[in-house]
């Protein structure tokens, strides 16, 4: 599209999501503890209030589904339904994120089938900001 | 810590009052409070004012402003959903320490139709703006799924919560403090509009204004003010934070520091669960009452669905047992923040000192009432009651 052209490239919506090389979440890990935030920086670690100190890491995109809920209303604006969901990741920390690709009458229905479900993480463009540069988010699908 | 007792109670009718002001609402919730301990506001001491809303509106003062200004210390309280049952238990600390003797906690909201909480913003450019995007962080969102852990662990199902909402509007109806009074079925909640699986609109505690006002006292004035009457003490006045868990950043975790908060209580009481004639605890969702039966060690860890299914929760009226939330609870008694924690408050005394204000819901033989409040952020209060 002429449009995107004009942008400069997409930005991820929180700084914990990097886009390049490929799309991934990273963490802080605490190295006395190994406790992981997901935040930019921290000036001690909250779990064992040691000051660290603190090194990226990597998380995996796979993970699995703890719980979830089926949201059915929600600001203006926003389609409903949709599933949002806590998702374990394999280096001991969770996220909250949409599930996509499950419908919510199935959630509802059976919602033992969405327990520890493995799920993999996509990426895709939900918004454009003020400056026109496409905003991406993570979302997590059923594992193929 | 001195023994310290509720002399009197007030508040006024959980709903919407638009035509009044904070002060206004806050005020006469104030005057009831003082005229039922038959004190005058010039006696009063020190007041802590909970309002979470607008905790920058220095509403202690223009309270004070509207009933009395004395010129006593008095302070603005936010903690989240527990900001009134921390007004509280600030007045609680100021008599218990000996640096006061006579102390007035009140807490205030007026919501009025603010519809969904929780969910942030996202600053300044609203294509960032997480709700919807990166799952929900909206209130419905966060307790369904503390309810939802429950039900992965356990079974637990939707109708057992369900069971809880048709039991807190039964309750309500007896309550002429509450914001709803009206009885639905069982079929009414599970078919209603889903708010967040696995609750429904019945399933979710309403916004509104409200205000609930106590006057704490020393044994020395209870003696001198009390008339013979007898008045509860606060035997536990506990307020937790949440600790560390690996899923902090995506769910808070809302049960470790209730069942911290009521251990801490008990013993401090030198009570047991068994003991509780009544218990007013957080139903902002029925989920979430469901999983405080457990977190309160009202049941068994595990047991909550079959507690539901065997009647508790129940006034003794309605044949159960282990009554809980006899007020109808956030439920249906309604929920303006900062008023909450001090109403639960209104409906312990009020069973305890069997007050005209609860005869038609009265728990028999009632001696030892909990209250507890979680806010999130997290912030989780146990006040035990005993007369």
């Amino acid at each position: 599209m002429a449009e995107q052209s004009q942008t400069q490239g997409p930005r991820p919506i929180v700084p914990f999501l990097k886009l390049e090389p490929k799309p991934h979440l990273v963490g802080k890990r605490c190295g006395k503890c190994g406790a992981i935030y997901l935040s930019e920086s921290r000036i001690a670690c909250a779990k064992c209030m040691s000051r660290g100190p603190f090194s990226d890491v990597a998380l995996s995109n796979q993970g699995k589904v703890h719980v979830f809920s089926v949201i059915h209303q929600s600001f203006p604006g926003i389609k409903t339904p949709y599933i949002t969901a806590i998702i374990d990741l394999p280096e001991g920390v969770s996220v909250r994120a949409n599930l996509i690709d499950f419908p919510a009458e199935k959630a509802e229905k059976d919602p033992h089938s969405l327990f520890d479900l493995p799920v993999e993480m996509v990426t895709e463009v939900v918004a454009k900001d003020r400056e026109g540069h496409d905003v991406v988010r993570f979302c997590y699908r059923p594992k193929k | 810590m001195r023994n310290v007792y509720v002399l009197g109670t007030g508040m006024i009718k959980f709903g919407r009052y638009p035509e009044k002001t904070v002060p206004e609402l806050g005020g006469e919730a104030v005057l009831s409070a003082l005229a039922d301990a038959g004190i005058a506001m010039d006696q009063v001491q020190f007041l802590a004012c909970g309002n979470f809303g607008q905790a920058n509106a220095s509403y202690a003062q223009r309270i004070l402003q509207t009933v009395g200004q004395t010129g006593i210390p008095a302070i603005n309280v936010a903690n989240a959903c527990a900001t009134g049952s921390t007004a509280f238990r600030e007045a609680y600390l100021s008599v218990g320490s000996g640096l006061y003797d006579i102390a007035l906690a009140v807490g205030v909201e007026q919501m009025g139709k603010q519809g969904l909480l929780g969910g942030g913003a996202g600053g300044a450019d609203p294509a960032y703006a997480p709700e919807g995007k990166l799952g929900s962080g909206l209130m419905p969102a966060v307790f369904g799924q503390a309810g939802m852990e429950h039900m992965r662990k356990y079974g637990t199902t939707l109708a057992h919560m369900a069971k809880i909402a048709v039991k807190s509007h039964k309750h309500a109806t007896k309550n002429p403090f509450a914001q709803y009074r009206t009885e639905v079925s069982l079929e009414e909640v599970m078919n209603a509009r889903m708010v967040a699986y696995p609750n429904t609109l019945f399933m979710c505690c309403p916004t509104g204004d409200g205000a609930a006002a106590a006057v704490l006292v020393s044994e020395d004035k209870l003696r001198q003010l009390a008339g013979g009457r007898k008045r509860p003490r606060i035997a536990a006045s506990v307020l937790t934070t949440d600790p560390y868990t690996a899923r902090d950043a995506a769910l808070p975790d809302v049960s470790t520091l209730t069942r911290t908060a009521a251990q801490q209580a008990y013993e401090a009481a030198g009570i047991g669960p068994e003991d509780l004639s009544l218990t007013e605890l957080h139903d902002c969702f029925a989920s979430a009452e469901l999983i405080h039966y457990e977190n309160l060690l009202l049941c068994k860890e595990g047991e909550a669905g079959k507690f539901i299914d065997e009647g508790g929760g129940q006034h003794p009226d309605l044949g159960g047992k282990v009554p809980v939330n006899v007020s109808g609870g956030l439920l249906s008694k309604g929920h303006p923040i900062g008023a909450t924690g001090v109403a639960n408050i209104c409906e312990l005394v009020w069973h305890l000192t069997r007050d005209e204000r609860a005869r038609e819901r009265q728990v028999p033989d009632a001696k030892v009432g909990l209250a507890h409040v979680i806010g999130l952020g997290s912030a989780c209060t146990v006040n035990i009651l005993t007369i």
